[in-house]
């Protein structure tokens, strides 16, 4: 199979992530779509290893799911705080700060 | 099976960037085992002697010019410059985050940052004297961070430098001691988006890699000389890469995060990222663009115009409208992003020297507003609404004094260093046939010259009221910061010869 069909994949599927982070509201669903569009961005490293024969790509996807990783850390941490003193997780609900 | 050779390392040449990040690991260390009594001096201790012990030792090493670590890491002269205008704007931001005698509490942050807003836990830590130091690990990990990203040569230490630079900046922001529900929403917000924009980053640079099958900035540039075919690839990949970029510098259509964080995050925290940040992003997108896209240019062009006049344009004329002082200086940082960019767009030599001015001038002009900004309080905190500062400059003459140069200095009026850095990009701008840009950085800066001005009118030409703030007696930290920033904001407008020598020897970015 051609190996190009990953890369459509790979954009369908960051784009499903980022018109998530657009039009979703709780924190934790915008969340998950950053990770679909990092992990959009590993398969498109994958598919480019395998088409220019080299290992560049898949050590590149290693490091991204370890910065994945660290941000799960740091965003959760956040949401967990934003949530625990407003009782909502929705991202729409903070709106002190405007104009 | 090939045998493993393992890259040659030259670890004078990044030991800056080595002493920072030992330093980072260590305050890690000492924030787990040592007791809370000892941790503040420790951390205080790590963060100076690092930050002082990196700039000595770059300012020893200023002239080598290698490519190291297996071709990852470019040592050269906008680099080194780079490296230590970040180590300084550290330093000074870092006296404003150690100070204490502003807020009759302690310092800007939040004793423990997981205690929830008005808890009776939150309470009983403040009573107690607490005092958070896991900042300072934080703060140290994002000065690592920025090093790394100013001469990262390849778009994976690029990427993982943005997230080392960001993830701690995010934490931080969310601090503050007081207002916290507006830190921890300007926290969220900065999240989120910098999430966002880091995901376009790595899949803009998964395009880049697709097309020139590698990741090295330099072999990137020798493939696109090399071929003329799919350069749409090549074209979305390097835009998705600015897209990342452009969020981290502020500049419209991206800017959205700007104002709100500026606002709610700890004004130490503020001055930290808005003077730093600037310096990371910027380093690190004139690398992209000149080392591995110069083929590409003319695509680039466009696209840099295009968001450098948006950013002049829109960040002047909507900053005319606000009347919250922290605000108003993000709407104006996003206008000076524009400014900045025009310098990008000019590619040249003159044109880097121009923008390294550019950033260090406007990056210490930064740090020296806010702190002036954290000494302006009144029974709630610091008092950062324009209504609050009418007359303050009756009220204080000094501090009055020192906030009309940093105004008139981001206004670019001449004798300050605001006009001679704003010269030199749109100099170097119109050198290189960009007359157009210029005329509308000009109109945008005439724009922007009225709401700096409008704070020197509110200080100096308005009656001190009962809704007047006070000013706070800062101690010896705060003082240094603010003597050192506003002599030269004056040193540099005055005679910028020397800084002006220094910086067209520094050369242009090596391949």
């Amino acid at each position: 199979m051609d190996p190009v069909y990953y890369i459509y994949l790979a954009t369908i599927l960051f784009s499903i992530g980022a018109v998530g982070v657009l039009v979703r509201r709780n924190a934790i669903i915008v969340f998950m779509s950053v990770e679909l569009m990092l992990n959009a961005a590993n398969l498109v490293f994958v598919a480019f290893a395998r088409m220019n024969g080299n290992l560049d790509g898949q050590t590149v996807a290693f490091f991204v799911m370890v910065v994945a990783a660290a941000e799960v850390v740091v965003g959760l941490a956040i949401i967990v705080q934003v949530f625990r003193t407003r009782q909502s997780a929705s991202i729409d609900e903070p709106n002190l700060l405007k104009y | 099976m090939n045998t493993f050779t393992a890259p040659e390392i030259d670890y004078v040449a990044i030991s800056p960037i080595l002493i920072v990040g030992i330093a980072a690991l260590l305050s890690v260390l000492a924030e787990t085992f040592l007791p809370r009594f000892l941790r503040r001096q420790i951390q205080l201790m790590l963060t100076f002697f690092s930050l002082i012990g990196a700039f000595i030792v770059l300012v020893i090493n200023h002239d080598l010019r290698t490519i190291t670590v297996g071709g990852a890491v470019a040592i050269d002269g906008p680099g080194v410059v780079l490296m230590g205008t970040i180590l300084l704007l550290s330093l000074l931001s870092a006296f404003l985050m150690a100070e204490r005698s502003l807020d009759s509490l302690g310092d800007a942050f939040a004793p423990s940052a997981s205690a929830l807003p008005g808890s009776a836990d939150e309470r009983e830590f403040s009573a107690r004297g607490y005092f958070q130091t896991e900042v300072w690990t934080l703060f140290l990990f994002a000065v690592f961070g920025m090093l790394v990203f100013v001469v990262a040569n390849d778009l994976l230490f690029m990427f993982v430098a943005l997230e080392v630079m960001s993830l701690p900046l995010y934490l931080m922001v969310g601090m503050a001691r007081r207002r916290r529900l507006l830190s921890q929403e300007a926290s969220l917000k900065y999240f989120v988006l910098g999430a966002f924009s880091s995901a376009f980053f790595i899949f803009g640079a998964g395009l880049v890699y697709g097309f020139a099958g590698s990741i090295s900035l330099p072999v990137i540039h020798d493939s696109l000389a090399s071929t003329t075919s799919e350069t749409l690839l090549i074209v979305i990949g390097m835009a998705m890469l600015l897209v990342g970029l452009f969020f981290k510098v502020g500049a419209v259509p991206f800017h959205q995060w700007t104002p709100d964080v500026y606002q709610g995050a700890p004004t130490p925290i503020t001055a930290f990222m808005g003077a730093t940040v600037k310096v990371a992003a910027f380093g690190a997108m004139m690398r992209l663009l000149y080392v591995a896209f110069s083929g590409i240019q003319w695509d680039w062009e466009v696209i840099l115009w295009t968001v450098a006049i948006l950013s002049m344009l829109v960040g002047s004329l909507i900053a005319l409208t606000q009347s919250d002082v922290k605000r108003m200086l993000a709407y104006s940082a996003v206008a000076q992003s524009g400014f900045i960019l025009v310098g990008v767009v000019a590619a040249s030599p003159a044109g880097i020297a121009a923008v390294m001015f550019y950033l260090i001038a406007y990056g210490v002009v930064t740090v020296g507003t806010l702190a002036v900004i954290s000494m302006v309080r009144d029974s709630s905190g610091e008092a950062t609404h324009l209504s609050k500062w009418a007359g303050l400059g009756k009220k204080s003459p000094v501090l009055g004094a020192v906030m009309v140069i940093f105004m008139l200095s981001l206004a670019g009026i001449p004798l300050t260093s605001g006009f001679v850095i704003k010269f030199g990009v749109f100099a170097a701008a119109i050198a290189e046939g960009d007359a157009w840009l210029v005329i509308a950085a000009v109109i945008a800066s005439i724009i922007a010259a009225f709401f700096y001005v409008r704070v020197i009118v509110v200080m100096f030409f308005s009656a001190p009221n009962e809704k007047t703030a006070s000013v706070a007696i800062p101690s010896i930290l705060t003082t240094i910061t603010v003597a050192a920033t506003a002599t030269a904001t004056l040193v540099l407008g005055i005679i910028p010869q020397p800084m002006l020598d220094l910086l067209s020897n520094a050369g242009i970015f090596i391949r």
